[in-house]
């Protein structure tokens, strides 16, 4: 059983004042299947452990660790990592000019498995996927997130899953700029390759709106850096009726 | 009213280990120029320039002394080999210089281009007549390697439609001018690609004039040759004028590439959108991006935006991208330009790593991406194919993932 464990991590960020702290401590386990749900208020350091998971540069590690069953996750590059089964949706995609989406994904898939898919699969794959995400089959030629809409990135994003098939997805804040059709199709497709890949899950959100449709196994609230509080899915509802304020009042009174 | 916002930006990258890109919009109104373009001296006789200092506008980021022989020498102005595809509706013949042609797309501003004018013997004249669009490509590459003088002729007959090639290779030390003649009407491609030997020399000036609601797209391809410079200027003087100038060039170890871009607009409802692209890798890499754009007083409703982007691959390279917009009319329908010169996004780079791909084959995506905008507009498929083949073996020349980050 596949798990991708984080120890005690500690993570700063480089910036023109020198090297900030955000990540102060951080431990979680997810196991292949499970999916986690990561809240917190704005600034909490969401996105910076989803970078450093998936290695983005401008973030360093400090102290801690990051294993995939075993494995030196830090120890890798950003690509080897990809290889290894690890997957980020990003929060804010970026835009890549002259680069189809075609040519990018087959590109990503053929590096990913080490081989160039059969071609009349793969195209069929693209398609379907395409469909289930109500993507127009004009997506395909155009260039990677350019001119795209807020829902379409995101709905790009959860292509790449489902046709890339990871281990372990990071998903940051996928539901953000979504109207409710785009959530419930996004989550369709969370859902999907959960059920075909046994996906793990690391699920960052600021509300609770996405867990009605992709349900957590666990729920950990993210302040300051660090988790401050693990449960169930009742801890969402509980998020939902309190907010944050009540995690927040020893920071305001320190 | 004379508005204008000559800016530079001028980025040396050598070891600066700078990221990202340096970016460049509007904000110098109210800066008068040196001289406005439209006073540039003109002339056909070489002699009525002074020698060269390389202080000129024109001159001062060229490497003179390597083209000396072009500039002041003694030229071979008489008829070369070419090779022409045969096509309906397209004359490709010699001509004298008493054609009545001559001379009525524009005039040298430079002594290179006057000197080739001065000492011309022939000119080659590409006729484009009917409105069935097709293709014609004429090829040179047999110029050798004593100094030569050219003068080319492209008319394209009103309301005709074609797309023509001018494709350069094999060794030269050329001057030339080449004038492009678009009618009322007709719509014309334009498309010169450089591929020349590691040492080869060429000054070049096109003189585009544009007729009524004519249309004409000309494209700038410069992969090989040691000084490279192009310098297509457009005067869109009929109402309705249409021009889009594209570029694309990539400079080596040791490359001088270099176009200065000028487009007048000098009647109503002209439009022109310039858009140049280029690369550099390796010590010594040096390119040179000009883009005038005049918009006088009687071209009013006019449309016009100009950019530069440079991509840079490795240390040691320079690029120079100067944009300058002179306005003399309140009544436009929009101007702008922008100007870039930079290393790789990381962000790019890393969202292509995080779907597994090489840092190395990211590199490779990011930069034929960049590159191929230009050659997907060129509208020749064969063409097209033969240049990414050529981006491929460029970028091959390079260790992408080592440029000292
Ligand atoms: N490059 C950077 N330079 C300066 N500060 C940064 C940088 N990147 C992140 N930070 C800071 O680190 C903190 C955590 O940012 P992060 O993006 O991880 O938060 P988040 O929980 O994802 O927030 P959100 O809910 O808004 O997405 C913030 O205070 C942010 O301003
Ligand atoms: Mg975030």
């Amino acid at each position: 059983m596949a798990v991708l464990e984080i120890r005690d991590l500690h993570v700063s960020v480089e910036t023109d004042q020198g090297s900030k702290p955000i990540l102060r401590g951080v431990d979680l386990t997810i196991r292949k299947g499970e999916t986690h749900a990561i809240m917190g208020p704005n600034g909490s350091g969401k996105s910076t452990l989803a970078y450093t998971i998936a290695g983005h540069p401008k973030y360093t590690v400090n102290s801690g660790s990051i294993t995939l069953d075993g494995q030196d996750v830090l120890a890798m590059t950003v690509d080897e990592r990809a290889r290894a089964g690890l997957f980020l949706a990003m929060q804010y995609p970026v835009e890549i000019p002259g680069v189809t989406v075609t040519n990018f994904l087959r590109t990503a898939k053929t590096a990913i498995d080490g081989e160039a898919p059969p071609i009349r699969h793969w195209i069929k794959d693209v398609k379907s996927s395409m469909k289930n995400l109500r993507m127009d089959s004009t997506f395909a030629e155009r260039n990677v997130n350019e001119g795209f809409s807020g829902g379409e990135k995101k709905r790009h994003e959860i292509l790449q899953l489902e046709l890339l098939k990871p281990t372990f997805a990071v998903l940051d804040e996928t539901d953000s700029g979504l109207d409710v059709d785009a959530l419930k199709i996004v989550s369709e497709g969370v859902n999907r390759a959960k059920e075909n890949t046994n996906l793990g899950v690391l699920l960052i959100t600021h509300y609770t709106r996405i867990l009605r449709y992709i349900k957590p196994d666990f729920v950990h609230v993210f302040v300051d850096g660090r988790i401050a509080e693990e449960g169930g899915p009742e801890l969402a509802d509980r998020l939902e009726d309190e907010g944050y304020d009540r995690f927040l009042v020893g920071e305001a009174t320190a | 009213m004379t508005i204008s916002a000559p800016e530079a930006t001028t980025t040396k990258l050598e070891n600066t280990g700078q990221l990202g890109y340096k970016k460049h919009t509007d904000g110098g109104w109210g800066l008068v120029p040196i001289q406005t373009r439209s006073e540039r001296f003109a002339s056909t006789n070489v002699e009525d320039f002074p020698a060269v200092t390389g202080r000129e506008a024109v001159w001062k980021l060229t490497p003179i002394d390597r083209v000396a022989d072009l500039i002041d020498g003694q030229l071979d102005g008489g008829e070369y080999a070419i090779d022409a595809t045969l096509v309906n509706d397209v004359d490709v013949s010699w001509v004298d210089r008493t054609d009545a042609r001559i001379g009525t797309a524009g005039t040298p501003e430079e002594r290179a281009s006057a000197n080739a004018w001065t000492q011309f013997d022939k000119a080659l004249a590409i006729t484009v007549s009917g409105e069935e669009p097709k293709t014609v490509r004429v090829r040179r590459s047999e110029l050798g390697t004593s100094p030569r003088a050219a003068h080319v002729l492209l008319e394209a007959k009103p309301f005709s439609t074609g797309l023509v090639i001018l494709a350069n290779a094999g060794q030269a030390r050329l001057t030339e001018n080449v004038e492009i003649i678009v009618g009322e009407g007709a719509n014309l491609t334009v498309v010169t690609v450089q591929q020349w030997d590691d040492d080869a020399a060429h000054l070049a000036s096109h003189f585009t004039t544009v007729g009524r609601d004519a249309r004409v797209k000309h494209v700038v391809v410069t992969l090989g040759g040691s000084v490279v410079r192009v310098n297509p200027s457009t005067h869109l003087n009929a109402q309705g004028g249409e021009v889009e100038a594209l570029g694309l060039y990539f400079a080596d170890a040791g490359q001088h590439l270099e176009q200065q871009v000028y487009v007048d607009h000098d009647a109503p409802h002209t439009r022109s959108r310039v858009t140049y692209k280029g690369a550099l890798q390796g010590e010594g890499a040096r390119t040179v991006w000009i883009g005038d754009v005049l918009i006088r007083q009687s071209a009013t409703g006019t449309d016009s935006y100009e950019q530069n982007r440079n991509l840079v691959l490795t240390d040691g390279t320079r690029a120079d991208s100067v944009p300058n917009l002179e306005i003399e009319t309140g009544d436009i329908a929009g101007a702008g330009h922008a100007s870039a010169t930079g290393r790789f996004d990381d962000e790019q780079l890393f969202y292509l790593q995080a779907r597994g791909i090489t840092e190395e084959e990211a590199r490779r995506l990011v930069v034929r991406g960049f590159l191929t905008e230009i050659v997907q507009q060129i509208g020749d498929a064969e063409l097209q194919e033969r240049l990414e083949i050529a981006i491929e073996e460029e970028l091959n020349g390079t260790n992408l993932s080592t440029d000292g980050r």
